[in-house]
């Protein structure tokens, strides 16, 4: 049956994970100010805590799938802070890729490292068909040469999950992904971005200049050119239906925050939220608080909507473009809002409010912007090729 | 838990509205709009679908399957979808026949509940909006005062649907006690029902004012009798159904513009490849699909006995919002075609807009 309330195995993970989260937030401003720092893996304060895997225990079908509760998980540690976690899952976007499109042997070899993912390049980022740089087989060995931007984790990194193409013009068909460990010669980190928000996230520059890796490195270990297709790139794009409910989901955790933060500061100053009635009853202050918080709900039922599906197996390529697209755009217009409503409060770096504004920025961008999930919707809508609307 | 599964007989039920609004109401509804006019016939036919009499007691007369908002809702959308006057002309008496069997005394259900288990179909409503622009539905200007034999009420009603023909109106007040209602039968003496109003919108469908000028009512005709009832609750799963009813209108913009705009060929190229029209119509998806889970989730909360007030304030001021700016992206996708009666867009926008300052029609 249709149900949005959550069990109390529900309740017990988000209100355990949102207790931690509160612990994390202490840190987030010293990291936020401290951009080139680090937050640990784990705080001194995990051993006070459980563990997500004990706060998971016991749980049945009467409790919500693990697809959908991973989204309140994963929303449940950003309402803390975007970077500092009690405890950080050591892995990156690369990591996810190699298990979408590795060998098993490659997976089983390479898993225990923490793996970036470069797709975007100095001269493409929406487009990744466009990826320059370029891989030769040369003997047993491939040779990488190009540059790649914006790698998340790129610094603290094991190693990374590269794009490169084999035959520029054959197209996406041609594009094929490598891991290249960190140490490899002739891969360097050029630099680090500094950034409007997610300070605390290393955002990595990567030049690559003849640097050689083993054959053994390509994922998927599929050489060959297809002629008639776009060979596995649509499979690569199809791991996108799995994490953008991920990050929107990230950014709908810093939006509540706000709106809690909001909230709790408008009953200090004694404005109560009253729900019922109309816009006549109501402040102009309570009416834009309430909007704020029906488009915060209604983000997170696409997020939720999207991530149901995908754990019942079934196609969800539309609905990750609409969750993608809903929270990109709800969460700032939230920040944005919970900032006028606090007014000086809301800009003070005394406060967090203004960090968040500043955080949930990237939702709309990576992973694809607003505007890229709305042309894969209109794409599904008008059932249109990549060719017919671009 | 969280879920989005339909149950097997929910599926059936919407998959079977659909058919029934593509086929029964679609092509008669622009007729009743020029008209002004209900089509008898259609009522009747909606009538026999049984959706206010088949979840009402089997001891007043009903097939007495549980209610249930959320098949309610989804029932909705799918009726809205063909022609929005036609589902609130038909469905309206739900408004004042569940309130009864969910808040009424064993009297109240046994005098009014069979009324809507005939065979043809019966009007009765809930006056809930007030004519003037402060109009507020928790702080109603109509009062309604102690008097020895009961109430007597006093004040003004707009918007009331099918009142040119309802037995009954349950008079939303307020009291010494809060929010309450009161069954006023048509003839009250003090009551007087306007000329058919005019609107913007929903055109065909019968709606006037109440005048209450020292309106008596005995103890026993307050919904809820001696302990009222919880008007809020009856005013949540009035909101949520017009919500459910403007998902409804807005997935109809979206799926008309979604062909048009394929088909229309503008500098050589359909005009769907034009990202500024391709992202307006992804747009219209997007919040289309977002109202809908809005409306789930207070149905949902209604259907669990919880306080939807919330959820049910979210939905409909949101699917409010939303239905507005799809159906008016709709005519712009249609250009100057959109503005033509010849296109059902224009109507559609007029019902959204006369949609969002309803209260109390329908209920779930
Ligand atoms: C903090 C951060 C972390 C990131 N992490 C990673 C990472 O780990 N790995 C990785 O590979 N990349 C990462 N990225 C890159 C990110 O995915 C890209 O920035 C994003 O996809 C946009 O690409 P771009 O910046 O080149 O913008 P462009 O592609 O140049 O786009 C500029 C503008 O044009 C619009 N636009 C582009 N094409 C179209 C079109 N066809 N129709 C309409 N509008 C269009 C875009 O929406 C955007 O508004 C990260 C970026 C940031 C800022």
């Amino acid at each position: 049956m249709i149900n949005f309330e959550l069990s109390e195995n529900d309740r017990k993970v988000i209100e355990g994970l949102r207790a931690q989260a509160l612990v994390a937030r202490q840190y987030a401003r010293y990291y936020d100010e401290n951009e080139h720092e680090f937050p640990p893996d784990e705080l001194e304060e995990a051993k006070n805590f459980p563990s997500l895997s004990e706060l998971l225990e016991g749980r049945t079908d009467q409790d919500t799938p693990i697809s959908v509760l991973g989204m309140l998980i994963v929303a449940a540690q950003t309402w803390g802070d975007y970077s500092v976690r009690m405890r950080r899952e050591r892995g990156g976007l690369g990591n996810a890729a190699l298990r979408a499109a590795g060998t098993p042997e490659q997976i089983e070899k390479w898993q225990g490292l923490i793996l970036a993912m470069a797709i975007t390049e100095p001269g493409c980022g929406s487009d990744p068909s466009m990826v320059q740089m370029s891989a030769v087989l040369d003997g047993d060995e491939w040779v990488l040469n190009g540059e790649k931007i914006f790698v998340t984790t790129g610094c603290r990194a094991d190693g990374v999950i590269v794009w490169a193409t084999l035959d520029k013009s054959a197209g996406r068909a041609g594009i094929k992904s490598f891991l290249v460990e960190k140490g490899t010669p002739g891969f360097v980190v050029t630099h680090k971005e500094k950034k409007l928000g997610i300070r605390a996230d290393d955002t990595a520059a990567y030049v690559f200049k003849d640097c050689r890796i083993p054959r053994e490195n390509l994922i998927g270990l599929q050489e060959e050119i297809p002629k008639h297709s776009s060979g596995g790139f649509r499979n690569v794009m199809k791991t996108f239906n799995m994490t953008r409910p991920g990050v929107a989901a990230i950014g709908i955790g810093m939006a509540e925050a706000a709106l809690d933060f909001t909230r709790d500061h408008l009953r200090d100053a004694g404005i109560e939220i009253e729900y019922g009635g109309g816009i006549h009853g109501a402040s102009a202050v309570v009416e834009r608080f309430r909007r704020l918080e029906a488009l915060c709900e209604a983000a997170q039922l696409t997020i939720w909507r999207a991530a149901w599906l995908s754990g019942e197996g079934q196609p969800n390529n539309m609905e990750a473009s609409v969750c993608k697209a809903k929270a990109g755009a709800a969460v700032r217009e939230i920040t944005q809002g919970c900032i006028e409503i606090l007014g000086p409060m809301g800009v003070s770096r005394d406060h967090l409010l203004e960090k968040w504004f500043r955080d949930v920025r990237i939702t709309d961008i990576y992973e694809g912007t607003g505007e890229i999930q709305r042309m894969i919707i209109a794409r599904g809508l008008f059932d249109y090729t990549r060719a017919e609307l671009n | 838990m969280i879920s989005f599964k339909l149950t097997d007989e929910q599926e059936m039920v919407r998959d079977a509205m659909r058919d029934f609004a593509a086929e029964a109401l679609r092509p008669i509804g622009r007729k009743c709009d020029e008209e002004s006019k209900l089509s008898e016939a259609t009522l009747a036919q909606i009538w026999e679908l049984g959706l206010v009499s088949t979840q009402l007691p089997e001891d007043f007369g009903g097939a007495g399957e549980p209610r249930s908002p959320i098949t309610q809702a989804l029932v909705l959308e799918e009726l809205a979808w063909g022609d929005a006057t036609l589902a609130l002309a038909a469905v309206a008496p739900a408004a004042f026949a569940f309130a009864i069997a969910d808040h009424g005394t064993d009297e109240q259900k046994r005098q009014y509940l069979p009324l809507f288990c005939g065979a043809s179909y019966h009007a009765a409503s809930l006056a809930a909006i007030e004519p003037g622009p402060t109009f507020d539905v928790l702080r109603p200007n109509t009062v309604a005062e102690p008097h020895p034999r009961g109430f007597v009420l006093c004040g003004a009603k707009c918007l009331v649907p099918m009142a040119d023909r309802a037995s009954h109106f349950l008079v939303v007040a307020q009291s010494r006690d809060g929010l309450d209602a009161f069954i006023v039968p048509r003839d009250a003496k003090g009551l007087q029902i306007s000329e058919p109003e005019k609107n913007l919108g929903l055109r065909a469908l019968p709606t006037a004012g109440l005048a209450l000028d020292r309106v008596e009512v005995a103890a026993s005709d307050r919904l809820g009798g001696e302990s009222g009832s919880d008007l809020r609750r009856l005013l949540a799963g009035s909101r949520t159904a017009l919500a459910a009813a403007m998902v409804g209108v807005a997935r109809a913009a979206v799926e008309y513009a979604v062909p048009y705009a394929k088909d229309r060929v503008a500098f050589g190229q359909a005009i769907a490849q034009k990202q500024g029209i391709a992202f307006k119509v992804a747009d219209m998806h997007i919040e289309t699909e977002a109202s809908r889970w809005l409306v789930w989730k207070a149905a949902c909360q209604l259907e669990l006995g919880l306080d939807a007030t919330r959820s049910a304030h979210f939905a409909r001021s949101y699917a409010a919002e939303q239905c507005l700016a799809v159906t008016d992206a709709g005519i712009q996708v249609l250009g100057g075609h959109g503005f033509v009666r010849e296109h059902p867009v224009e109507m559609w926008y007029r019902n959204a807009r006369t949609l969002g300052v309803l209260e109390g029609t329908l209920a779930v």
